[in-house]
């Protein structure tokens, strides 16, 4: 209650009096708080219940225990106030888990809410609904799935996408249902949807690639307009698609050869060249734009994949933004360190260049700093080393001991990679020896012995200093290792390796497990070696071992005694006991700590874990002879081919400049976006009518034919004057959109406007002529105040003839008679065809399908561009793309029969043109002509 | 996805939790709690943590811990770039990201996290979006609210959500328009002790806080885009255009947000437009140290040197030191040995210095290294990699707007850092002396 006090004060005056009792009360009876609220939620008013809720809320934030108060909030769902309803949501699915019995009180809200106009609503319904972790639900949730799927609103079937996961973790059996869905998703168009739907792909069906194959040419185009989280998403998935489909671009064997041999011996070496598949580099190009993300997430994303897609020498392209993250926040760089430290051992050629944003800097976290370590170790090679080498003796000096010591293991893997320097680094940390810091010491020690286990030849100079600073050490760790080393090598040190026996014996007791292990080694390798001065020493600490508190020391003890000194019972084994003890021992590998990392697939949780995680997915190896190409060729329904790789270039600019994708499927969504303040004006209005006027602002958006581009205003026509109206006036105008009552009506839209100074009632359609006429009628419209105007929309059926539908418009008390006489170039829908497919067409319709005229143009109407749009005012048809400039073509169909109507505009010199017009249809050929002809000639 | 939310605040208490699906118990946090125990700074708390079920993957911002519970694979830099997001969004809607703002706010805390995740996948993080969706307290709201029982909550889905510019609200109207774009450059370089220069880098951004009303389409241009090595963009801008022309042309978020952010690499020389003169001796055997320090400008075109600021940490043995400043105030820290300078403004005529001594635990050696310095500093008015703005149009709206562009250099990170004087042929040389 504290955080909120202030807010009670501003509160007003009806309930502070209940919240200073509350104030007074909690703490004491937390049951009394609970009551209180339930009062609160209980009262009429919505502001109490408000503050309930939000009080609630902070309960579970705090992750209180709230689940009494169910039955008091669960009946507030339905509540008017948006912000109230949303707090009950969440307390919803915080806890329906717990209270499934009650929980199902509230299922017939969302279900209602699941038909709301507002598409916000009935996503937010479906979110809850789906979040409800309640079994019984299953059926109700699959079956609101479903009609989310078909929805109108991408931000709907982007929300059903979600659900889908949801539904599948809460019962997995409807796994197969689901992916009749997700199968579905995968076809929409809209960039909003794309990244959900291959998000529920990946959770509920990764192994059904087959999905992927007819839509993986739409995601690639999709794919730098979808929204960043989607785009990681869909990568990814990509990534696991492509391992599959495409063969190996790397020439693993002939690699080196290809290289060293330049252009001329190409041909020889490769028998059969590689030709990369172009979906494979359409996928390459399509992401690599994303590697300017602000999004450190897609930029990794897009990383790996050129890490595991792309030739090796187009591999480099990444390394530039790869080190541009390294200025992120601290877990950024945490994460791309370790991608970078498992690229660097198989490819140091890519960062090498970038050596210097590895140096460290001392505000760097230890784990950063340590992985920057180990890329530097990684990039070193002859060339560079004494610069690496520099730097890391800065490192030694750090403050952050952990730190140091890492650096000095780092400067041990140097000298085992590179010869050249080894002595130099040996005898650097000889140096290190003297140091005063003990952690260095240690790590010196132990790093010296592995170097000299190396090579052990003349090294006993560095033994018998290490063995001269053995007093002064006292870390466990490198005492051990130098008295390892002194065992070791025991024969070269034949002076000082008793000597340092001596002085363990004294005190054995007073040092560490490991060092005392190690003592008892050292003893027992002197006893086989120089056993005359050594037997005494070695006995007193065999015996001192035996009756040591841990039993790896006495077990050890034990151990060594029976193998050591010969006794009636010891076997066979002390004969051997010099070669077990003295065998040569291999030489510790010092390799990097990412060195097999490279079995997970980059930027993957499993990958920063080095453990596999769980649900990761294996990246598969590349199939050694290609799948079907041909499973990814779709039919092409949009005029424009902008997958095709030949013609990459030859691409209308357009499509090229798209980064806003504004390609067909986006007007779709432009649409629909209106939709929202569409009929948020109908609700200002705030006529009875809004109802139904935002549901059939809803319908408009069935348009499927959107990549035909009207242009300018749409002309609209007088249907009812407002002095023959009585004050009621209508207009209508040619949508061109597909009708959605039947196919072979136009649809129109009619605007009524009410100009009279009472308001009218029942408007509706009465008697029509001729009787025959089919005809939709728009639903009554109850009442249209003064001044207000609604528009309707309704579908003719012309029948492909240009006389007027006459029909009645009745008000509560009058009958008007009007009439819509259509242009004929509004009888059509576009049709979409290739070239090849028009002009195969045109040969079917010669002869006395075909009408042609010579017309002189309007100097405005002379460019070609101003010639379509012409063409496209007058008649609702499609543009055919051409490859002549001076041909134009243009294809429609009839609505009523579905006849094809192919326009063809030749235009020629001193601006004359040759329209030509085939269809059966002959009649309206020629009124088109006529129609054309006069829009054509006239400025 | 993302599974649940945990903040933690320094002292290991969890103020906060939020669950996207079935509840994960909190005690999954002790996990955490054990890894912060073992590091020794907090920053050093590694941020993927495996435990048995879940993978804790943690940032760590303003002081408070961001825990994301994971229960399967998902990229590591997805979550932790969506966990920096909602600290920004946070920083966006209370101006400040701290446990108590975050405890005030809880329910609107509540209501973003809600419309910012469905499922553990984000849905909204635009904050053009987010703002439509739930307006920001303000405390005239917050009076409003309380008075009249409006909420902060929009009942329409934005129509940003499903535009092809997301990033933009829609029926923006301002009486004033006015795009402003601040050119910000930071320096980050590491210096030896000599004062030649180890590494140093430029890295910029441009930040705009653009007020237009309608949908304007504005394009940027420079006079030497060339210097831009590597940049990453605000998703508004197109790329296909920067490609060809090094244009920048775009349609812009309403109020602030970044442009770009771009690098100058290292490859191009970097001048450093301050240098430092430095002497800082112990002698073996005695317990007094000596301390000199003198700041000067070079190569700034005459802009000043502002907010100097100077820090270094002093070795271990460094009891407390006495030292005079020629001009601010210097602090020490005789617990963590940490030395600030604050310096202010370098007048070139009387440079700034700070002399004097300092005093070492008796008996102690002489500590080996010497301590890095850092110097942070700022000057207004120059970009330091000489980018420049060419200009700045305005296109699909009428009127004309009020233009402002910006400059200015910070250093990042300034390092002096003490290099061994001794090369790798030095040390063969120094152990050789030892026998």
């Amino acid at each position: 209650f504290s955080g909120n006090s202030c807010d009670a004060t501003s509160a007003p005056q009806h309930y502070t009096s209940l919240i200073t009792t509350l104030k007074t009360n909690s703490g004491i009876f937390s049951v009394l708080r609970n009551e209180d609220l339930k009062e609160m939620l209980e009262s009429s008013k919505e502001s109490l219940k408000l503050e309930a809720m939000k009080r609630i809320v902070g309960l579970i934030a705090k992750g209180k225990n709230a689940s009494e108060l169910f039955p008091a909030v669960v009946k507030n769902v339905a509540s008017k106030n948006i912000e109230l309803k949303k707090l009950v949501y969440v307390y919803l699915v915080r806890y329906a888990e717990e209270q499934q019995d009650l929980a199902l009180l509230s299922i017939s809200t969302f279900q209602r809410a699941l038909k709301d106009p507002n598409q916000l609503i009935r996503a937010s319904a479906l979110r809850v609904l789906s979040s409800i972790r309640v079994p019984i639900i299953v059926p109700i949730m699959m079956l609101a799935i479903k009609e989310a799927a078909t929805d109108l609103s991408p931000y709907v079937r982007k929300t059903s996408a979600h659900a889908i996961q949801k539904l599948y973790s809460l019962d997995p059996e409807q796994k197969e249902q689901l992916i009749e869905v997700i199968e579905k998703l995968l076809k929409d168009k809209s960039t909003l949807v794309a990244g959900s739907v291959v998000m529920a792909f990946e959770e509920v069906c990764p192994d059904r690639i087959d999905l992927i194959h007819k839509n993986y040419r739409k995601l690639c185009n999709l794919l730098v307009d979808v929204e960043e989280w989607g785009q990681v998403v869909i990568i990814s998935m990509l990534t696991r698609y492509a391992r599959t489909q495409f063969t190996s671009p790397w020439k693993e064997n002939n690699e080196k050869a290809f290289y060293d041999s330049e252009e001329e011996k190409k041909d020889q070496v490769e028998a059969k060249p590689y030709v990369m598949d172009p979906d494979h580099r359409l996928l390459l190009r399509n992401t690599k734009p994303l590697l300017q993300s602000r999004n450190t997430a897609v930029v990794m994303s897009v990383a790996q994949l050129y890490w595991h897609l792309a030739p090796k020498h187009e591999v480099s392209v990444v390394t530039k933004s790869l080190v541009r993250l390294l200025r992120s926040h601290r877990e950024v760089q945490y994460i791309v360190l370790q991608n970078i430290a498992t690229m660097s051992i198989q490819r140091k050629g890519m960062f090498e260049p970038y050596m210097k944003s590895f140096y460290v800097r001392s505000t760097d976290a230890t784990h950063i700093k340590t992985l920057k370590l180990e890329i530097l170790t990684n990039l070193a090679n002859e060339a560079n080393i004494s610069t690496i080498l520099r730097e890391f003796q800065t490192y030694v000096k750090s403050q952050d001991k952990a730190f140091a010591a890492a650096t000095i293991q780092a400067i041990g893997r140097c000298a085992t990679n590179i010869s050249e320097v080894t002595d130099t680094c040996l005898n650097g940390l000889v140096l290190l020896l003297s140091n005063r810091d003990e952690t260095v010491v240690a790590e010196s020690v132990v790093v010296i012995k592995k170097l000299l286990q190396m090579q052990p030849t003349q090294h006993c100079e560095i033994i018998k200093h290490m063995a001269k600073l053995f007093d002064n050490i006292t870390v466990s760790m490198a005492r051990a290792s130098i008295l390892w080393l002194i065992g070791e090598y025991c024969e070269r040190v034949p002076k000082i390796a008793p000597d340092v026996l001596r002085k363990m014996a004294k005190s054995f007791t007073a040092e560490e497990d490991i060092v005392k292990l190690q003592t008892v080694n050292l003893a027992a390798k002197l006893y086989l070696t120089n056993s005359k001065q050594t037997k005494l020493l070695t006995q007193y600490i065999l015996n001192l071992g035996k009756y040591d508190q841990n039993y790896d020391i006495r077990d050890r003890t034990r151990f060594i005694r029976q193998l050591i000194v010969p006794n009636e019972k010891s076997g066979a084994l002390s004969k051997y006991a010099r070669r077990i003890l003295l065998a040569p021992k291999p030489a510790p590998v010092l390799e990097s700590a990412f060195k097999d990392r490279d079995r997970f697939q980059l930027g993957t949780l499993s990958h920063s874990l080095n453990i596999k995680a769980t649900g990761y997915l294996e990246l598969s190896d590349w199939p050694a002879v290609a799948p079907d190409q041909s499973v990814r060729n779709v039919e092409v329904i949009e005029p424009v081919k902008e997958w095709a790789p030949s013609v990459g270039k030859a691409k209308p600019p357009k499509q090229d400049d798209k980064f806003y994708s504004d390609s067909g499927e986006d007007d779709h969504e432009e649409e629909e976006g209106e939709e929202g303040s569409e009929s948020s004006s109908s609700e200002d209005s705030s006529s009875s009518s809004s109802d139904s006027s935002s549901s059939e602002g809803l319908s408009f958006c069935v348009c499927i034919w959107v990549n035909i581009p009207t242009f300018g205003p749409v002309k609209s026509h007088e249907l009812l004057h407002h002095m023959t109206g009585k004050g009621l006036s209508a207009r209508y105008h040619f949508p061109r959109q597909p009708c959605l009552y039947q196919p072979n009506m136009v649809a129109v839209q009619v605007t009524l406007t009410n100009g009279s100074d009472h308001s009218l009632e029942e408007i509706h359609i009465g008697d029509r002529s001729p009787a025959s006429l089919n005809l939709h009628c728009f639903n009554t419209i109850e009442r249209l105040e003064p001044e207000a105007s609604v528009t309707v929309s309704m579908g003719i059926d012309f029948s492909d003839s240009t006389q007027a539908a006459n029909f009645q418009l009745c008000t509560k008390d009058d009958q008007f008679s009007v009439s819509i006489q259509p242009a004929v170039g509004e009888l059509l829908m576009p049709s979409s065809m290739t070239e090849q497919d028009f002009c195969k067409e045109q040969g079917k319709l010669l002869g006395m399908n075909e009408t042609s005229a010579t017309i002189t143009l309007a100097a405005e109407n002379s460019s070609s561009q101003s010639l379509s749009k012409q063409v496209l005012s007058v008649a609702n048809v499609g543009v055919v793309s051409s490859s002549e400039n001076n041909i134009h073509r243009f294809a429609g169909r009839t609505v009523s029969s579905g006849a094809l109507v192919l326009v063809t505009a030749e235009s020629r010199e001193s601006s004359t043109a040759l329209l030509t017009i085939n269809t059966d249809k002959s009649i309206m050929a020629s009124m088109l002509l006529r129609d054309l002809k006069q829009a054509l000639a006239q400025a | 996805m993302i599974h649940s939310l945990f903040l933690v605040n320094a002292s290991g208490d969890i103020f906060l939790e939020k669950h996207w699906k079935s509840v994960v118990s909190r005690s999954v946090c002790d996990y955490f709690f054990e890894a912060q125990e073992r590091a020794t700074e907090p920053e050093n708390v590694p941020p993927v943590i495996p435990t048995p079920h879940h993978y804790l993957i943690s940032v760590l911002r303003h002081r408070i811990y961001f825990v994301a519970v994971i229960q399967s694979e998902v990229p590591p830099l997805f979550v932790i770039e969506f966990l920096h997001r909602v600290v920004d969004t946070f920083q966006d809607y209370f101006g400040v990201c701290t446990e108590a703002a975050i405890k005030d706010n809880v329910v609107v805390v509540y209501e973003l996290l809600e419309e910012m995740l469905d499922n553990g996948f984000p849905l909204a993080t635009e904050s053009n979006i987010l703002k439509e969706l739930i307006k920001p307290p303000t405390i005239l709201r917050t009076m409003v609210n309380t008075i009249t029982g409006s909420t902060n909550v929009g009942e329409q889905l934005p129509t940003g959500q499903l535009s092809v510019v997301p990033w933009r609200r829609t029926g923006v109207k301002y009486t004033n328009n006015e795009a402003y774009f601040d050119v910000v450059e930071e320096i980050d370089a590491i210096i030896d002790k000599s004062g030649s220069t180890i590494t140093a880098e430029i890295q910029g951004v441009i930040d705009a806080c653009v007020k237009l009303t309608g949908m304007p389409d504005l394009t940027l241009s420079f006079m030497n885009p060339r210097l831009l090595d590597d940049v990453s963009f605000h998703p508004c801008v197109r790329f296909k255009r920067w490609e060809a022309e090094r244009i920048l042309s775009f349609i812009p978020p309403d109020g602030n947000f970044r442009l770009l952010s771009y690098h100058v690499s290292s490859q191009n020389l970097v001048a450093i437009p301050v240098y430092v003169k430095h002497n800082i001796t112990f002698r073996e055997g005695s317990s007094q140290g000596r301390f000199d320090l003198t700041l000067g400008p070079k190569q700034t075109m005459g802009k000043a040197v502002e907010s100097v600021l100077v820090s270094s940490q002093l070795p271990r043995g460094v009891l407390n030191t006495n030292l005079n400043p020629s001009q601010g105030t210097y602090t020490f820290d005789p617990v963590t040995k940490l030395l600030t300078w604050d310096v202010g403004k370098i007048n070139p005529q009387k440079l700034p210095s700070l002399k004097g001594s300092m005093s070492l635990q008796a008996g102690a050696s002489k500590p080996d290294e010497n301590p890095t310095i850092n110097i942070q500093f700022k000057i207004q008015q120059m970009a330091i990699s000489g980018l420049k703005v060419n200009r700045l149009d305005m296109y699909g709206e009428k009127y004309k707007p009020f233009k402002g562009i910006k400059y200015m250099t910070k250093a990042g990170f300034i390092y002096i850092n003490w290099r061994l004087l001794c090369s790798s042929s030095e040390w063969t040389l120094a152990h050789k002396n030892l026998y």
